[in-house]
């Protein structure tokens, strides 16, 4: 045998979408730690409405894998008791806008459970949600509402942006003692694609990511807005502007040293997100940096979001949801400020 | 059968008998036995009086200023603790509402933390570990999927163990009951709803929660049995708890229990009952006041005398001013108790918020 050139990273890479990563990591931890289990609706024989469980009831079979009643406050409240068992309960959501079902579970109990008890008892449990617009689903189904869980004190709110990101953040998430809410993009969940290693790995979830170096312009994003912002980032290229592109990976925890850095870079700053524009997160990631990264500051700090009005129905939903051109305008008016 | 071609509505008219055993005289019903054996009683006894007693110091202490919003136990002893001894404390869990002291303290939890809880500090949240016990739930009925979780997950774990959860006929008009009893029946979960329908949400009366002829009928809807019981009545509420954590551990699953008892008291502290309780009713139901039926009962065995009743007082007393004494001994909350367990970490975030506390 003549051992090639690449055959280990052959062997131990995958090209993945992001439910392909999502699945691989859910696969990954539960052949890996039998505490952790599966519950939603249709996540079952179905593997979930788009397939994020796909072959898992199969592999795993029905004391892991569990499809429940169509009830989100009950899936969100029993997996909040499964974990106090000793279990590790991933929840499936179907659409982060009916975790609305849900709230009163997800925020003032399991983000509580553990300041409640003084550290006796830990909300040890994962939900799952994919969220946001492009997909042309009925109504409710594309709310993004991430931004309503990140005064959750006690919960963490993370949304990767890639498959990479996807798998290891999933596995530092299913492994975290405290509970995370992990925001999937749901437009993105076929498109976005990238290198997986197949072994296990984790990503600090609370650390921000440079996704791409720049000098002129800092983007600042998560989810599937850190694709509209690199997008953004080549079309601004051909016009020689070079943007630094920021994923913060957390709302809840905020990485603040990971945007004063990323702003201070080059002191102009656009925040996108897909959620109205007031009282969005953009709010809080402009603020922080008004406060901690002033003085490097060029320009006014630009943000590309929906309007402030409900996520509209399908066939208007294009103009409703960020795009590269209006990514770009901000970047431009950020520059023409001397 | 009836025919299929006509249309047949469920309706049920019948009155329900709770299940009682022993009689408000102190006797017992015909044709019962005791559950309970008299050494058995006279602790269930001395636990009814000392959340008796301590309902009056709490309310004394409230009313100087010394004592925290809280809400007393009285009339319900017999519900509360009667349940309580059905279970073990080193195998089963009780998930509470906010108005079970007794319960608490039988399954393990420090009456100090109680006192610590309604005074307002941190501390009080804490359950000592081996205590199975979930803290105190003031959201009401959002402790019930908790329970179903905890009871399926010990399930299948093969963990042995049955998960009583207390809440009231109030709380059994959130969604949360709803959806806990149907997961409960589905998954089989070993699990005991303990509705104590003690007749009032605070002003809101029992009619006003329900139109359903009995809180325990809602059960074979979920797939489960339910049983009403006299709450009033140490030792059917004692055989009706033991029977259903029984079915439980037999893989059984869920039993919904409708303790039908009556809030004495006050809704809490802050609540005046004179604007909305007729004063019959108080009457009424204090004729059945569970722990004189129980002193009642035990007289008639002798085994009970008002030299007994005054070593009784004279103990509990001593109970609750050792309990009042730590409590007061335990140092002030701290800037780091604002942010201790809020993560298994401080977030960055945190640290430099505490820092800027300590300045």
């Amino acid at each position: 045998m003549t051992p090639r050139i690449g055959c280990n990273e052959l062997a131990t890479m995958g090209q993945m979408n992001m439910l392909e990563a999502i699945r691989d990591a859910l696969g990954t931890e539960m052949a890996a730690d039998d505490r952790v289990i599966l519950l939603g609706q249709d996540v079952g024989k179905f593997g979930g409405i788009f397939r994020a469980t796909d072959g898992l009831f199969a592999k795993f079979g029905d004391k892991r894998v569990f499809d429940m009643p169509l009830a989100e406050g009950a899936i969100v409240g029993s997996a909040l008791g499964l974990a106090l068992s000793g279990l590790r309960p991933v929840a499936e959501i179907q659409f982060l806008g009916f975790a609305q079902q849900a709230f009163h579970q997800i925020v003032p109990q399991v983000a509580r459970m553990r300041y409640r008890s003084r550290g006796r008892f830990a909300a040890s449990l994962v939900i799952r949600a994919p969220f946001g617009g492009g997909v042309k689903t009925p109504e409710l189904h594309c709310d993004a509402i991430e931004c309503q869980f990140a005064q959750a004190q006690g919960l963490k709110v993370i949304a990767p942006s890639n498959p990479y990101d996807a798998k290891g953040m999933l596995l530092s998430a299913i492994r975290d003692p405290d509970p995370v809410l992990f925001c999937e993009p749901l437009h993105g969940y076929r498109f976005i694609k990238g290198e997986v290693p197949l072994s296990a790995y984790t990503i600090d979830t609370g650390k921000a990511n440079v996704v791409r170096e720049g000098s002129d312009v800092t983007l600042i994003a998560w989810s599937a807005a850190v694709d509209l912002a690199l997008r953004a980032a080549d079309a601004l290229s051909t016009e020689g502007i070079r943007a630094h592109v920021l994923d913060i990976r957390s709302l809840l925890p905020l990485d603040v040293d990971g945007v004063v850095t990323a702003t201070e870079k080059t002191g102009r700053c656009v925040i996108i997100h897909e959620a109205s524009l007031t009282a969005g997160f953009g709010a809080e990631v402009a603020a922080t940096i008004s406060r901690d990264a002033f003085y490097s500051l060029q320009a006014p700090i630009e943000r590309v979001t929906a309007p402030d009005a409900p996520y509209p129905l399908a066939a208007a939903e294009q103009m409703f949801i960020p795009g590269v051109e209006r990514v770009v305008a901000a970047a431009r008016r950020t520059l023409e400020v001397q | 059968m009836g025919n299929p071609s006509t249309p047949q509505f469920l309706y049920h008219n019948d009155p329900v008998v709770p299940l009682r055993l022993l009689e408000p005289d102190g006797t017992l019903a015909e044709g019962s036995v005791s559950p309970m054996d008299d050494e058995q009683v006279l602790r269930a006894l001395r636990l009814m009086m000392l959340s008796r007693a301590f309902d009056a110091k709490g309310i004394s202490l409230q009313r100087q200023g010394r004592f925290g919003t809280f809400s007393p136990v009285q009339g319900q002893e017999a519900s509360v603790v009667g349940s309580a001894f059905a279970l073990d404390p080193s195998r089963d869990w009780i998930v509470p509402q906010y108005r079970e002291l007794p319960a608490l303290l039988h399954h393990g939890l420090p009456l100090e933390n109680f006192i610590l809880y309604f005074n307002g500090h941190p501390a009080g949240g804490h359950i000592p570990e081996g205590v199975r016990l979930l803290p105190i739930q003031i959201s009401l009925a959002a402790q019930l999927p908790h329970a179903v979780g905890l009871a399926w997950g010990l399930r299948l774990q093969e963990i042995d163990g049955v998960v009583l959860t207390y809440f009231g006929d109030g709380a059994s008009s959130e969604g949360d009951f709803h959806e806990a009893c149907n997961l409960a029946g589905v998954v089989k979960a070993p699990v005991v709803f303990f509705l104590q329908n003690n007749g009032w949400a605070i002003s809101t009366p029992r009619s006003r929660q329900s139109a359903a002829r009995t809180f325990a009928e809602r059960a074979p809807g979920y797939g489960f049995d339910g049983i009403v019981v006299d709450g009033n009545d140490l030792l059917a509420v004692y055989a009706v708890t033991l029977a259903a954590v029984e079915r439980a551990c037999a893989g059984m699953g869920p039993t919904l229990i409708e303790s039908q008892t009556y809030r004495l008291g006050a809704h809490n502290t802050a609540d005046d009952p004179t604007r909305y309780v007729s004063q019959e009713a108080l009457n009424a139901w204090s004729d059945r006041d569970p722990i004189l039926r129980v002193q009642r009962y035990l007289s008639a065995h002798g085994c009970w005398s008002d030299r007994t009743a005054s070593e009784f007082r004279d103990d509990i007393s001593r109970t609750i001013d050792e309990a009042l004494a730590t409590a007061r001994a335990v140092p002030p909350p701290t800037a780091e108790d604002l942010f201790e367990h809020t993560y298994a970490e401080l977030t960055q975030r945190q640290a430099r918020q505490l820092r800027e506390h300590a300045l």
